[in-house]
């Protein structure tokens, strides 16, 4: 199949049992939401996929690649990462720090050719942060480094891009062009897996969801079919009413159980 | 990007300064000799055209001053890059050689191979030293939890501390007569003894170890947003950061070996050099090796000179400069932090 799918992923920190054997698929061209309670695993999964937390055993594969045995380098254009709350102490400019996201794409010598320059332009500009390009990244506000991060790993042109809440620090119009964007990148045949803690918005953007609870897969499917009232009633332990309006995408209401 | 032009104009600014510096500190000290005499001398020795000096006044410039204001130079570069590389690595903007106990734990080395009576193998011991000096540091630093940049440096100064302390021990138990100044050129650093050999050692080191760390700077960029970033980008993190410190303890070793712990220099250079050109590391590693060329070579300048005929160790030199530059940082990440 096209696309990512994971098998039997088992992941141990410092010896606990973090995901317990999950099996796991994201479709090519389209948008993966990643949702479950506050130390479900989310974020441990979404390493592990990324292939930069070691795994006890299991299969990763990509497009007919097996990704965990693939050279680092031809594994980095293929796959990026979107962190959450990554920092540094370092002023690179906006740009300079786009411009990381080619370094798998450059000979360790190289010079970043003007197409490269081209390519971290135009991810500036989608993320709408071109304007920022010449400013001091360490003192941006969390929103701003968060897009900005999002850039880098658009010029890095994976084809598999990974992100862990990436909404995080935005503010609503924010949230809204992210989620946007990436479903733009989607229908240009990127496979995107957002791990999400808002359950309106992975209503609203995803076209598929993994649902996990204490380290293993509860339910994954089409979103409009998995996301239920019911599920959510029995992972989240809430009271979940999703509204639909013609034409608008979905949102959910909540209320406390019971 | 428009860094990068001027990251051209720079480098040929800071290589021609080097360039100065080496002449006119020749020119320096109680003997008079003209630039023109320094160059003569040079070129004579060379084997190109003949000197105009008395074999005496040769002898001086070529023999005395020249070695050792190379060796100040290659020591600059060697410790200037060591701290750039610590300061990637480590993501510690206070990350120094010094700061961090490689230099002391160079230094208990090389005098503790000094006293076996075997000078050949004193850059092997104090690279040696610098390598314990660097695990214990950072085993110290990750012992009580995650590392981080202010338990680095207490880790550093406990390390650094006690390698100062067995080398003291060893002088004073082994040298007799006037060895407090032996034990203040270890400690404190000093170029008083650097001849032609001392010259050849340091230049290998640049060679062996930093031209290859000057040629990673792409990778070091990779670590601008931590390891896990870093690995994203599709660099091997482990192997790349021990690699990397060995290099940086082969080169700080070296350079101690040569002149004793010397301070502070690795922190001062590199941070003046972002401030120049930004912090990517493809320019900032060859800059801040010829600013720290150059730095060195005038902190030994004055260090001989100022109060001559008597001399300063010159790691007291750097140090009077180091310490406020090391408190502006501390002040900066209080902000930041």
């Amino acid at each position: 199949m096209s696309g990512l799918d994971a098998r039997q992923i088992t992941v141990r920190l410092d010896g606990t049992l973090i995901i317990d054997g999950i099996d796991c698929s994201a479709p090519a061209g389209a948008v993966t939401a990643l949702i479950g309670p506050n130390g479900a695993g989310k974020s441990t999964l979404l390493h592990a996929l990324a292939t930069v937390l070691p795994t006890s055993g299991g299969v990763i594969r990509f497009e007919n690649d097996d990704l965990l045995t693939m050279k680092r380098r031809s594994r980095a254009r293929t796959i990026a990462l979107v962190e959450q709350d990554a920092s540094t102490e370092l002023s690179l400019s906006v740009a300079e720090v786009v411009a990381l996201g080619r370094i798998p794409h450059l000979g360790p010598f190289a010079d970043e050719s003007a197409q490269d320059r081209a390519i971290v332009r135009s991810a500036l500009d989608t993320v709408g942060m071109a304007d920022f390009a010449h400013r001091d990244v360490t003192g941006l506000s969390g929103g701003e480094r968060q897009r900005v991060l999002l850039a880098r790993s658009i010029a890095q042109e994976p084809r598999l891009l990974l992100l862990d809440e990436p909404t995080n620090h935005l503010d609503i119009s924010a949230q809204l062009s992210t989620l946007a964007l990436l479903h733009d990148l989607a229908v240009k045949g990127v496979t995107v897996i957002a791990a999400l803690h808002d359950l309106t918005l992975a209503a609203g953007w995803s076209d598929y969801v993994i649902v996990l609870s204490a380290g293993h897969v509860v339910a994954a499917g089409a979103t409009a079919a998995t996301l239920t009232p019911r599920l959510i009633d029995d992972v989240y332990g809430v009271h979940a009413e999703i509204v639909e309006r013609p034409g608008q995408r979905p949102t959910i209401a909540f209320s406390p159980r019971g | 990007m428009a860094r990068t032009a001027n990251g051209i104009v720079w480098t040929v600014v800071l290589a021609a300064a080097v360039i100065a510096s080496v002449t006119f500190a020749v020119t320096f000290g109680p003997a008079q000799i003209s630039p023109a005499e320094v160059w003569g001398s040079i070129l004579h020795h060379l084997g190109i055209g003949s000197t105009s000096l008395s074999p005496l006044r040769d002898s001086i410039v070529w023999d005395l001053r020249l070695p050792r204001v190379l060796t100040a130079g290659a020591v600059g570069a060697g410790l200037s890059i060591s701290g750039v590389v610590m300061q990637a690595i480590t993501r510690n903007p206070l990350a120094d050689p010094y700061l961090l106990g490689l230099s002391s734990g160079a230094s208990l080395g090389a005098v503790a191979v000094l006293l076996l009576g075997s000078a050949l193998l004193l850059p092997f011991a104090a690279f040696l030293g610098a390598v314990i000096a660097l695990v214990a540091t950072l085993l110290l630093a990750s012992a009580f939890g995650r590392i981080t940049p202010g338990r680095t440096i207490l880790a550093g100064i406990a390390v650094s501390a006690l390698a100062g302390a067995v080398t003291s021990l060893i002088i004073f138990w082994t040298v007799t007569g006037d060895s407090y100044r032996e034990i203040l050129s270890w400690l404190l650093g000093s170029l008083a003894g650097a001849r032609w050999p001392a010259v050849g050692i340091a230049f290998v080191a640049i060679i062996v170890a930093g031209v290859p760390i000057m040629l990673s700077g792409r990778v070091l960029d990779a670590f601008a947003f931590g390891d896990t970033s870093a690995a994203t980008l599709g660099i091997n993190v482990n192997a790349t950061r021990w690699t990397l410190l060995t290099a940086t303890a082969l080169l700080t070793g070296a350079m101690v070996s040569v002149s004793g712990a010397i301070g502070f220099v690795g922190l001062i250079l590199p941070h003046a050099v972002r401030l120049l050109v930004g912090p990517r590391h493809r320019l900032l590693l060859p800059l801040s090796a010829l600013v720290g060329a150059s730095f060195l070579i005038w902190a030994d300048t004055a260090a001989r000179s100022l109060f001559d005929p008597r001399e300063l160790p010159v790691g007291i030199v750097t140090a009077i400069i180091g310490a406020p530059v090391f408190a502006a940082l501390l002040a900066r990440r209080r902000v930041s932090s």
